[in-house]
């Protein structure tokens, strides 16, 4: 064993974030005192963002099994079977740190990493959704954040030609100093090809391939590198830079690689590089691994071990190929014009073993890094200001007096208004798979060979969860579902993006343990399986935390592909009918916030029972054929719901399509029946000739359904009558000034 | 009739553009390495989008040098078809058989979105299945589409019908306001003094299949097919 060059000390081993009791399981596992290296590499895999030392015994709530589940947490991606043959692998993942510190390259490479985890299966990416969240734009800061990461999203995604299809946007200054950049994709491979990241069959050659490594990415988390090697430069980077040209070469050789049937299991290199690969791979298979550094690729002389093992260079993979082909793997390497070394071999020790030039730099047991991480039960418990939050009274709020003027303030406000001005920047048509352009409440992909199509959303509201984790999680599943199921399709899997605060702290994991038990029993509800996952936790400033953030990407199938349906009016003179119950909930709601700068009481309250009937019959509805269009109701409530069903996108070629329609009071607030957020609701647009079969049929299921109106017309028209009702509770604006309004809100409140 | 695509590294429409000939024509089509040197057997060339060569330097400029380029450059010159679609036009220009330079978007940014194009020249190779006037709507993307040319260049594509596409508003109206990328004189797609060679910065693959409720596409390739097709039967 070569000496370390640097003892390790008590302040060494705390800028590692390694904390006493850690450093004696070390001590324990090796046996003896770990040097630099194996330090590194113990700080990194032992990392909460390596370990999910906070929350692994917590996400063994989920449930994971199903009949179509191939491939279930714990490697690269979820793979869910969708027939023909064929997976869908998708997973989710974080990247709010660099985001914030570098906001094109941070997101860029959140692109890239994920992409990665799903061309590692050896699947096809053929969708990228982003779900995103920033401060109020009226900062510059957070403009220049928005701008940044929508570049950097766009650049990186048009470039590989995967096309970015969805996802969602919403606005808090509670994300001004940790904004969140969240991204799913989703690929497809035929499941007899799909790959996984184990370190299979002793003997096995190692392979590097991709970008050569740097000294980027080693990051603060563990101990500036310029410490132990005073000769180097002295700032580095934090931020990895990203090159999609050599993610898309990456991404062609693994698909040929697997075309010809070379590789016995493949890894990517993000978080912790070099580090995490190998000990995945290892543990995964039951294997070693034993890698000679001086082989690896490297951009700048006299790297240490230390270096190599933690770098973060992007666009690298870790490749064990079957015996003897190697050299096909070298030669698809050349084809593409990418680096390319045999690294090592597969062992049947269980040990990841470190040479330099034939010396032993580190030797730990590959299951001490990974599976015997440590892991934590925190203690948690509801922060002291919860009640005060929740038991909001909405005595003392006015209700609404121009409820035109006050939809008008809905639709401007970033988190309702169009997100056109950044979808534009993604190309989303190259693949020729989308039948359903962003803007519709779920993205559509064809799956050609077949005729189905995949649908896919992301879904989270922070707010809901800050008032009641359990409830906003389960909320964020109901309406992750409901999207899918409005545009045709059976939800079929679940990934998830757990962003939170410093777990540390009882008040945030209480908010953890809550919201997942709220996605575990949600899933449940709706029989979707959680396929894939990741957590992001210490999003906080200067203590402050952001509010709790689980989002929810789900994945639904449309057989035949024709049943695909959109969220906007098709003709005039189509019956309007609201599918479900309004209650009076306001609490959380957009409303609350943007009108009465309130962001307090409880959010609404879900029946999952109610849920489910709702969407069962909305489906059988569509797979009948017997909707013109179906729109969820969530931020802004009915009215805003009602208005973008008119904002259908063909506005080039004529007006918008306006609507005639009335409701009853009921004896409710007028505010709570336009903007109130009550969930399990859906509006529809049918041919008049069906309205009466719909309405029976909805009956029959016992879910609430009342014809409210006519599509047609040049304006907007939503009367409010019964007792209660005044002159300024009904709507009555043109459509041209709705859609101008919401459609360039965004664009202006960057521009000025 | 044998359409090839080729691809070079980076080329991200070239699968796409194959599948719309394939299935949308039912022709054969054969993608084409960068490294190869022969484009024997093949009737017409497609230069498809994406970003070859990562776009560094320039778009378009690293992909002029590919071994197969001497062979296109010949295949033009002998009245081989060739189509070039956005990144494609992009190299088509770099590489000399169309003239120009494409300049960055005027805004600066990606643009995705339909546009509608007028065809102002029915009487090419490209755009026979046209009505001369036709308006098509066509999908962009791309943030380098702002094409340029010297004054002397430009009188002359005007004096010969070289301005096959210009950008348009959904009555065929050719204005300021609906130019997407600042592009000079509305310009979406140009072909060469002789007539075989075509760019254009829209996409025609992304909407040649009736699923998308748009076949405007399906009409260059037809064309392609027409023209081929009337060739070989003289």
């Amino acid at each position: 064993m070569q000496p370390s060059q640097t003892d390790i000390t008590p302040e060494v081993i705390q800028q590692h974030g390694l904390s006493d009791e850690e450093y004696q399981k070390i001590l324990v596992h090796l046996g003896r005192e770990p040097n630099l290296t194996e330090l590194g590499v113990f700080s990194v895999m032992w990392s909460e963002h390596c370990s999910y030392k906070s929350s692994r015994i917590h996400l063994k709530r989920f449930p994971t099994e199903g009949e179509r589940v191939v491939q279930g947490p714990g490697e690269n991606a979820g793979a869910v079977d969708i027939g023909d043959g064929l997976c869908a692998v998708f997973k989710m993942e974080s990247h709010n740190h660099p985001s914030f510190i570098e906001p094109f390259q941070g997101a860029a490479t959140g692109v890239g990493g994920i992409l990665r985890d799903i061309f590692t299966m050896g699947a096809r990416p053929i969708a990228l959704l982003d779900s995103l969240r920033f401060g109020e734009l009226d900062q510059p800061k957070n403009r220049h954040l928005l701008k940044g990461v929508v570049s950097g999203i766009s650049w990186y995604g048009n470039c590989m030609g995967v096309p970015t299809v969805g996802g969602e946007i919403a606005f808090n200054d509670i994300y001004g100093k940790n904004p969140l950049v969240n991204v799913f994709c989703l690929g497809i491979v035929k499941t007899e090809q799909l790959l996984l990241g184990a370190a299979e069959g002793v003997g096995n050659p190692v392979l590097y391939i991709g970008a050569k490594t740097g000294r980027d990415g080693i990051h603060g988390a563990t101990m500036a590198s310029d410490s132990f090697d005073d000769a180097s430069e002295k700032k580095r980077p934090n931020v990895q830079v990203g090159d999609p040209f050599l993610e898309k070469l990456l991404l062609e050789a693994c698909l040929e690689f697997l075309d010809k049937d070379i590789l016995a299991g493949i890894q990517d290199m993000g978080a912790a590089g070099l580090t995490s690969s190998s000990c995945e791979m290892a543990s995964r298979a039951g294997t070693g691994i034993e890698l000679e550094l001086a082989n690896v690729p490297r951009r700048e002389p006299n790297m240490t071990p230390y270096e190599l093992m933690l770098s973060e260079s992007q666009e690298r993979m870790l490749l064990v190929a079957k015996a003897g082909k190697e050299d096909q793997v070298l030669a698809i390497c050349k084809k593409w014009g990418i680096d390319a070394a045999v690294v090592g071999k597969v062992t049947s020790d269980g040990f990841v073993r470190l040479l330099e030039n034939g010396k032993v730099v580190a030797e730990i047991a590959a299951k001490a890094l990974a599976d015997d991480a440590p892991k934590y039960d925190r203690p948690f418990k509801p922060p002291e200001y919860q009640d005060v939050l929740q038991s909001y009274s909405f005595d003392n709020v006015p209700d609404v007096k121009d409820a035109g003027e006050v939809l008008l303030k809905l639709l401007d406000t970033p988190t309702i208004a169009s997100k056109s001005w950044v979808y534009r920047q993604y190309d989303h048509m190259v693949g020729i798979n989308t039948l359903v352009r962003p803007g519709s409440d779920a993205a559509v992909v064809r799956i050609k060979g077949t005729n189905k199509a995949l649908a896919m959303t992301t879904d989270g509201n922070s707010r809901y969860c800050l008032l009641n984790p359990y409830v906003g999680a389960t909320l964020a599943v109901a309406e992750a579902a409901r999207n899918l199921v409005c545009s045709g399709a059976q939800p079929i899997g679940v990934t998830d993006c757990l962003n939170f605060g410093n777990p540390e702290r009882p008040d945030i994991m209480w908010q953890f343990v809550l919201a997942v038990e709220g996605i575990s029993d949600a899933c449940r509800a709706f029989n979707v399986p959680v396929v894939s996952g990741n957590v992001s936790l210490y999003n906080e400033t200067n203590a402050l935390s952001i509010y709790p953030t689980p989002v929810i990407g789900m994945v639904g199938l449309i057989e035949p592909a024709e049943n695909a349906t959109t969220q906007w009016f098709k003709r005039s003179g189509d019956r309007i009918i609201l599918l479900g119950e309004t209650k009076e909930d306001l609490g959380g709601t957009e409303y609350l916030k943007v009108v009465h700068y309130r962001e307090q009481g409880s959010p609404p309250w879900l029946n999952l029972e109610t849920e489910k009937a709702l969407q069962d019959c909305l489906l059988h509805m569509i797979q009948k054929k017997w909707i013109q269009s179906a729109h969820d109701c969530s931020d802004g409530g009915l009215a805003v719901a009602l208005a973008e069903c008119c904002f259908s996108p063909q506005t080039a070629e004529g007006q918008p399509l306006g609507a005639r329609m009335n409701l009853d009071l009921n004896r409710q607030r007028v505010d709570a029946l336009l903007f109130g957020e009550t969930p399990s609701r859906v509006i529809i647009s049918v041919a008049p000739d069906h309205a009466a079969q719909i309405l029976a049929f909805a009956k029959e299921r016992e879910v609430p359904a009342v014809d409210i109106g006519e599509v047609g017309g040049e304006d907007f028209i939503l009367k409010v009558k019964g007792k209660g009702a005044m002159s300024g509770s009904s709507i009555k604006l043109p459509i041209s000034e709705l859609f101008t309004c919401w459609n360039t809100s965004l664009e202006r409140k960057l521009h000025e | 009739m044998n359409f090839g695509v080729l691809v070079f590294p980076g080329s991200n429409c070239d699968h796409d553009c194959a599948h719309a000939v394939a299935e949308g024509l039912g022709q054969h089509v054969r993608e084409i390495w960068h490294q190869e040197t022969s484009l024997e057997g093949v009737d017409a060339v497609i230069v498809p989008g994406g970003f070859s060569y990562g776009d560094y330097l320039r778009t378009g400029a690293i992909a002029q040098f590919s071994p197969i380029m001497e062979a296109l450059k010949e295949f033009a010159a002998k009245g081989g078809l060739v189509l070039g679609i956005c990144n494609g036009f992009q190299i088509l220009l770099e590489v000399g058989l169309l003239p120009g330079v494409m300049m960055r978007n005027r805004d600066l940014s990606f643009i995705c979105e339909d546009v509608y194009v007028k065809v102002e020249n029915a009487a090419t190779p490209f755009t026979n299945a046209c009505e001369s006037g036709q308006i098509l709507k066509l999908p962009i993307a791309h943030a380098e589409g702002n094409y340029y040319t010297d004054p002397i260049t430009l009188s002359s594509l005007q004096a010969n019908a070289q301005v096959v596409f210009r950008y348009c508003d959904s009555d065929g109206q050719v204005i300021t306001e609906v130019n997407p990328n600042g592009s000079l004189d509305n310009i979406a797609g140009i072909r060469n003094a002789a007539g075989n060679v075509f760019g254009l910065m829209p996409h025609p693959e992304r909407c040649a299949e009736s699923v998308f409720g748009n076949q405007d596409g399906l009409l260059v390739f037809q064309s392609m097919v027409n023209a081929f097709t009337e060739v070989h039967s003289t």
